[in-house]
């Protein structure tokens, strides 16, 4: 089954924590709800949330914390 | 002095370039791997690649900017705003590596950034601060206080901060009460019932004075900037001269901005923020170490090139005016450009200029790194360019802004330019009347 995708919702730095001393949102194998904080984008110095928008299972992420990501970019994967 | 890196990006690296090839020095660009295609690069005399996009790992990257410094043999550095331009601990790194720090010193930027050390410095200079409790009060203590403060008065909780547990008392039985209150909750949620209390300015107007000062006991200031339009504390334009301000306030207003540098020992140039109230009484906030994003303003009223004149005090030479050849001449405004959408909550919008067209004629300059193809990267600031307007009096300035707004096109990116043309076509900011709270309260 699967594979839905979470996506950037806007261009910048993309973050899985909230500041680099906190754990991460969300971790490879955690159940997540649709609306559920992943990570954290930083498009001109503003931080935007991104959001799961579907419920699922995080099977992996695509990119690395602080990798730079284009708008609609998948930044991890969703299984069922 | 020879060789200066700059050490920032955009219209402020591009405006520090243009002041020092008029003084015939040669310019060191940086850039990161995201600005290869960036204006400041081709104008520079020589680039050099810092790092990555983040800025953490290329313009706020000290080694990487002092290896650059040393790799192209620059002598000074200018950080322009933003980025390393406040921060002490790289302006006494490039003084320990020989290089000329183009503002003032470390132990300067260190006194003015700790604010309450800096209020003690204005005190002593008899610049007035918001009155305030001098340490902290019993609620006991509190009434006494406030008559001495004046009202509206806020309580604010010693252990606490933020904002959080911060009471207004018009008068006396609300303090009483209200200390009484902040107390037990302060106790409860700090363990402390200690209070402080301070004036609230209600709707402040925010002004700021323009100094200058060398290393050879000359300070002067510049007059002021009326920065009140705001928009989440940031500036979304600035004026000068203030419509608010009174002759004789003004004068008071600069000569304390001139004793405040004078007693911080402060070389360079620098910014003193101040709070007005409606009753003309105005309160020193804080000083700024840097050249400031509107500093054109002051520019194009008073003639003077402020970022040359940074240089040449850094260069350790006079700088080459005097108080008496400074006047306030005209009226001036700066519109800032951002690449953000003010009919979407003014979300960012990066991206591929596609089409622009500069507006000219008399009495306009633009300061931008903008060319039609650019394309304007998520990672950094938002502004993108300056528009700056001067004019006889306030009312031709004015004018001059909206004609120069209905020419300015910037095709392919969403910006401020629609939110400038409102502010300019708004009665309360034609008539001059806004305050910091003006943009949230009409909203």
């Amino acid at each position: 089954m699967s594979d839905k995708t979470i996506k950037a919702p806007l261009p910048g730095t993309f973050y899985r924590r909230a500041d680099p001393g906190a754990d991460p949102f969300v971790s490879e194998g955690d159940s997540v709800q649709a609306g559920d904080v992943v990570g954290l984008v930083e498009i001109m110095k503003s931080f935007h949330e991104v959001k799961a928008d579907a419920g699922g299972v995080v099977e992996r992420f695509l990119v690395e914390n602080e990798d730079t990501v284009e708008a609609g970019q998948d930044l991890a994967v969703l299984g069922d | 002095m020879h060789r200066v890196l700059v050490a920032n990006r955009g219209e402020i690296a591009l405006r520090v370039i243009r002041a020092c090839r008029e003084l015939e020095l040669e310019t060191v660009a940086v850039y990161s791997s995201a600005d290869e295609t960036a204006l400041h690069v081709r104008k520079a005399d020589a680039a050099i690649c810092i790092g990555k996009p983040a800025a953490r790992q290329s313009y706020l990257n000290h080694d990487a900017l002092i290896d650059a410094a040393r790799r192209s043999g620059a002598d000074a550095v200018h950080p322009g705003y933003g980025f390393l331009s406040e921060n002490a601990e790289f302006a006494r790194r490039c003084e320990a590596e020989g290089l000329v720090w183009v503002g003032p010193s470390a132990a300067a930027i260190e006194k003015m950034g700790d604010k309450a050390a800096a209020r003690r410095l204005a005190e002593a200079a008899e610049v007035p601060v918001v009155p305030g409790t001098h340490g902290t009060v019993t609620p006991e203590q509190a009434v006494s206080a406030g008559v001495r403060i004046g009202y509206p008065v806020m309580i604010k909780a010693a252990g606490g901060g933020g904002g959080r547990g911060i009471r207004v008392a018009h008068g006396a039985e609300e303090l009483e009460g209200g200390a009484q209150q902040a107390a037990r909750e302060a106790e409860a949620a700090f363990g402390n019932r200690a209070l402080y209390l301070e004036r609230l300015i209600e709707a402040p107007r925010h002004v700021e004075v323009q100094v200058l000062a060398d290393g050879h006991g000359n300070a002067i200031h510049l007059y002021e900037r009326e920065c009140s339009l705001q928009r989440r504390r940031q500036k979304l334009l600035e004026e000068s001269p203030s419509p608010a301000l009174e002759p004789s306030t003004r004068a008071a207003m600069a000569a304390s901005a001139v004793r405040l540098a004078e007693a911080a020992g402060y070389v360079n140039a620098g910014t003193v923020e101040f709070l007005l109230d409606d009753a003309g009484g105005f309160y020193f906030i804080e000083m700024n170490t840097r050249i400031q994003v509107e500093h054109p303003v002051t520019e194009m009223i008073t003639g003077v090139d402020l970022v040359k004149e940074q240089l040449v005090i850094a260069a350790g030479e006079p700088m080459t005016i005097a108080q008496a050849d400074v006047s306030q001449r005209g009226a001036a405004i700066e519109f800032r450009i951002t690449a953000e959408n003010p009919d979407a909550d003014f979300q960012p919008s990066p991206g591929r200029i596609d089409g622009l067209e500069l507006p000219g004629g008399p009495g306009v300059r633009v300061d931008t790194a903008l060319y039609d193809g650019y394309s304007v990267p998520p990672f950094y600031d938002s502004l993108v360019a300056k528009l700056i307007v001067w004019g006889r009096d306030r009312a031709e300035a004015i004018a001059r802004g909206r004609r120069a707004l209905e020419e300015f096109v910037i095709g392919g990116i969403h910006t401020t330019v629609p939110f400038h043309r409102r502010m300019l076509a708004d009665d309360g900011f034609c008539r001059g009347e806004y305050h910091t709270d003006y943009l949230a309260m009409s909203a």
